[in-house]
């Protein structure tokens, strides 16, 4: 970040600061989801040491931040939620599955709270659930076990995270420098809580405090990113990193008035992320995470816990710069291909290595908006748990595919859309245990969600083993409907009819309650992400969803083609095939429409020269090709000059600064720094058929 | 003061303080614009046409990233010479956040004017549309278009945004 940046964002203070509770409940419900996938998971038999610090370190975390923010109610809770698990991590007595309810109840209650104090509504006078679940959690913690935990004393409520690590400094570290700190950090806090409307996490205060200690702001976080050596509390935190005392103690003890603290607080803050969108990044362990320094991690769990929250706009801004940056290597390429090979052998073989370095550094920016698929399907196991609970049905969970990757854009809107789809499969889909029975299947029904790549496509799929869907039902509805439906209509079409706008709401599919609301909603909303939604079902046998849609909105896989003297892209993905043709077997109907017969069907054939005209004084060397493209099974050959390649290139909003154009659906910047457009491929085959 | 009363755009509470106007040639007619508008001004580079758009608007350009519409306003004004060369200057302007590219012959100087060196546009002829001219101010012997230039990019003739856009 450049210094003029910096410190435009650090003028807007005091906003800043009052983002950081947003940080905080961002970070409180990914520990809480990580949390209930973790316990879902969890085996009352052999417990994994490694599990049970999770889900240790989720509540303690929350409860760390939520002392911070005043939150009493879930600081509480959080810490019964802890102290238990604290007697279970240390294998004081073994987990019951009484415990697992107990901890999920507490989830569900903490949830609750945070999203009363994220509204603003702030803790219920008398929460009697949560009392309850406390009393619980304590007698649970009394009888479950033998030997009795020092509790109280050694996560004291409402105390900081923070502040108990730093009660048990590493032997190395002065005493006396850490209280010096210990003193400044409470002041602070104090300071920051005085100040109305400014609230700031204990990685922020944290960072603070590195701050004024004489670290950079950024310290802390770099240390903790980078290697990852078996860590002592030494390197988690920035302000164990040993500040001269001289520096530190009088600071310390200035009596500072809360505006002295924010003009402090200033590096830190331009150096922490607002709360607009964020995306998970990389590993940063969190405040409690010293226990797992022992363990060798596993993957999931490093997956889990370990994170850093940065803005989306700053990893655009890093996107963008990496593209510009491949675009300058690309014609620093070229200029060099004109030098002598033989007198300037280095620096050729210098620019061979900045080429496959940009390369890399590009594939490892465009991967920071990738996210598992897991941030989506985590959430299903407790939603079928209870909702099959609710119903009387038996139901397995199955989920393959977990770690396939999408773009953060594209994971936050297919939630909403997957969440009907299992919710339908498992209300109508899967049949009662006695009906399963009758039907001479196992009564345990079973719902496959699944995620895997497929070309420039990600498929998610949501398959059961109930009933599958009524055939002569949905035809019926239809026609009540006054939609043409006549009896010969292929199994597919049919199943594509409950998409339509308002045909869910009525028991279309079983007498329960139809199926589902708004499957249109799902549908359009699946379309906007320029995906696809299908429907395969076989009567008896069960359902299956198929959710298809593009690996990313940032980048995309074109084949470039030359219309006129123009550049032009193709999303590869819709291409069927290209062919080489004469003007003969390109046939007219009535002297306007012209058709092309490939195997056995005709295809509309669409001159993108007429359409998008020819730059002056071009003159085609070649005989057209035709490029066959397909959208929703709608087939249309695209009369085009040549085709020159195919590239990976950077999807750029054409709408920004201007409007949109017919049959072009966005732009990009190639290889030598010129713009070419992206065909519009529904757009396109639109045009052609009105 | 009763001049300007005429002119609409300019509020009482600009009066007596100067504005700041990038002035710029367009064949032998000399404009002016806000200077707070203008972002930056750079050579012409290449430009990608777009299909089916109206001739003055020449297409769009990469500037470090970002897509840019490029409008020639010698022929959307038709005056000049429209010629493309390495003294040809695009004026990149940055009007509620959209970024748009005008190409000039030549960008000459900022002048500062106040509101009282700014004279109302009289009353003209059908054929010239004067809707986008806040005034006229006389530099020395030279005559000082001042366009409104926010208006004239956002208006829907110049075709810049959807139409729904404009009507907001």
């Amino acid at each position: 970040m450049t210094p003029s940046q910096q410190s435009s964002k650090g003028k807007d203070l005091g906003i800043d600061l009052s983002q950081f509770t947003g940080v905080f409940f961002e970070e409180a419900n990914e520990h809480l989801e990580n949390m209930e996938s973790l316990l879902l998971a969890i085996s009352e038999n052999s417990p994994s040491d490694e599990d049970l610090n999770a889900i240790f370190r989720a509540a303690h975390s929350i409860k760390g931040g939520a002392g911070m923010f005043g939150m009493a109610d879930v600081a509480e809770l959080t810490h019964e939620l802890e102290s238990l698990l604290d007697a279970l991590r240390k294998h004081e007595f073994r987990i019951s599955g009484e415990m697992i309810e107990a901890f999920l109840q507490g989830r569900d209650i903490t949830a609750r709270q945070l999203g009363r104090h994220r509204s603003g509504a702030g803790a219920l006078p008398v929460d009697e659930e949560s009392e309850a679940l406390k009393v619980r959690l304590r007698h649970l913690k009394a009888t479950g076990g033998v030997g009795s935990t020092p509790q109280g004393t050694r996560f004291p409520t409402g105390r900081l995270a923070v502040t108990s690590a730093i009660a048990a400094p590493p032997p190395s570290a002065p005493t006396m420098e850490l209280d010096d700190i210990n003193v400044a950090y409470t002041r602070l806090r104090e300071d920051v809580a005085g100040v109305p409307g400014v609230r700031a996490t204990n990685d922020d205060l944290r960072r603070v405090v590195g701050a004024i200690t004489g670290q950079q702001a950024s310290t802390s976080v770099a240390r903790t990113a980078g290697a990852r050596k078996p860590q002592s509390e030494e390197e988690g935190f920035g302000f164990f990193d040993s500040p001269p005392p001289a520096r530190n103690a009088p600071l310390a003890d200035e009596p500072r008035p809360a505006g002295a603290d924010r003009k402090s607080a200033r590096p830190a803050v331009a150096d922490t992320p607002p709360p607009v969108p964020t995306t998970v990044v990389t590993t940063v362990p969190a405040p409690g995470a010293k226990a797992d320094g022992a363990q060798a991690k596993t993957p999931a769990v490093a997956n889990e816990s370990n994170s850093i929250r940065v803005a989306i706009e700053k990893v655009d801004q890093l996107i963008n710069m990496v593209g510009e940056l491949v675009i300058t290597q690309a014609m620093l390429t070229q200029r060099a291909e004109e030098l002598d090979p033989l007198l300037f052998r280095n620096f050729l073989s210098a620019m061979a290595d900045l080429e496959r370095n940009t390369r890399s550094l590009q594939e490892a920016v465009m991967s920071i908006r990738m996210l598992p698929m897991a941030m989506v399907f985590n959430r299903f196991p407790r939603m079928v748990r209870d909702l099959a609970a609710k119903l009387g049905k038996k139901i397995e969970l199955k989920m393959v595919g977990e770690a396939t990757e999408l773009d953060k854009g594209l994971i936050e809107k297919i939630v909403d859309p997957l969440t009907h789809l299992v919710r339908n499969s498992l209300d109508h889909g899967i049949e009662t245990p006695e009906k399963r029975m009758s039907a001479g299947k196992s009564p345990h029904g079973t719902i496959t969600l699944s995620a895997y790549q497929q070309g420039g496509a990600i498929i998610i799929e949501v398959a059961d083993d109930g009933a599958g869907l009524d055939r002569e039902r949905i035809l019926s509805k239809a026609r009540e409907r006054g939609m043409n439906a006549p009896d010969s209509m292929t199994d597919n079409d049919v199943w594509m009819l409950i998409f339509e706008a308002g045909f869910s709401t009525a028991a279309v599919i079983t007498d329960v309650s139809g199926r589902g609301v708004g499957m249109d909603v799902v549908k359009r909303n699946i379309g906007a992400l320029n995906g696809t939604v299908e429907i395969n079902s076989e009567g008896g046998r069960g359902t299956r969803m198929t959710v298809r849609l593009p690996l990313t909105l940032a980048i995309m896989d074109g084949m470039s083609i030359g219309i006129g003297g123009q550049t032009y892209i193709v999303p590869l993905s819709s291409i069927v095939e290209s062919l080489q043709v004469s003007d003969a077997t390109v046939k007219s109907i009535r002297n306007a429409a012209r058709v092309i017969q490939v195997r056995s069907e005709y295809i509309p054939v669409a001159s993108l020269r007429d359409l998008f005209g020819t730059v002056e004084g071009y003159h085609a060397s070649h005989d057209p090709m035709l490029v066959i493209v397909e959208n929703e099974g709608a087939k249309l050959a695209l009369m085009v000059d040549e085709l020159l390649g195919q590239h990976q290139v950077v999807v750029k909003s054409l709408e920004a600064n201007y409007r949109r154009v017919p049959g072009v659906s966005a732009a990009t910047i190639m290889g030598d720094g010129r713009v070419a457009f992206i065909l519009d491929v529904p757009g396109l085959i639109r045009m052609t058929r009105h | 003061m009763a001049h300007v009363d005429n002119v609409s755009t300019v509020s009482a509470a600009q009066l007596g303080a100067a504005e700041e106007f990038l002035t710029f040639r367009l064949g032998t007619e000399e404009y002016g614009i806000d200077i707070l508008k203008v972002q930056e001004i750079r050579g012409f580079d290449h430009v990608t046409p777009i299909a089916n758009a109206p001739t003055f608007i020449k297409g769009v350009m990469n500037l470090r990233g970002t897509i840019v519409p490029i409008i020639d306003l010698r022929i959307k004004f038709n005056v000049g010479k429209v010629e493309y060369d390495q003294f040809t200057v695009v004026i990149i302007l940055n009007i509620n956040r959209r970024i748009v590219g005008v190409v000039v012959d030549s960008v000459s100087d900022v002048t500062p004017l106040t509101s009282e060196q700014i004279r109302p546009t009289p009353e003209l002829s059908a054929v010239v549309d004067m809707s986008y001219v806040r005034g006229l101010a006389p530099v020395a012997e030279r005559m000082l278009i001042l366009l409104d230039i926010e208006r004239l990019m956002l208006s829907g003739d110049m075709g810049l945004v959807e139409p729904a856009a404009i009507a907001a």
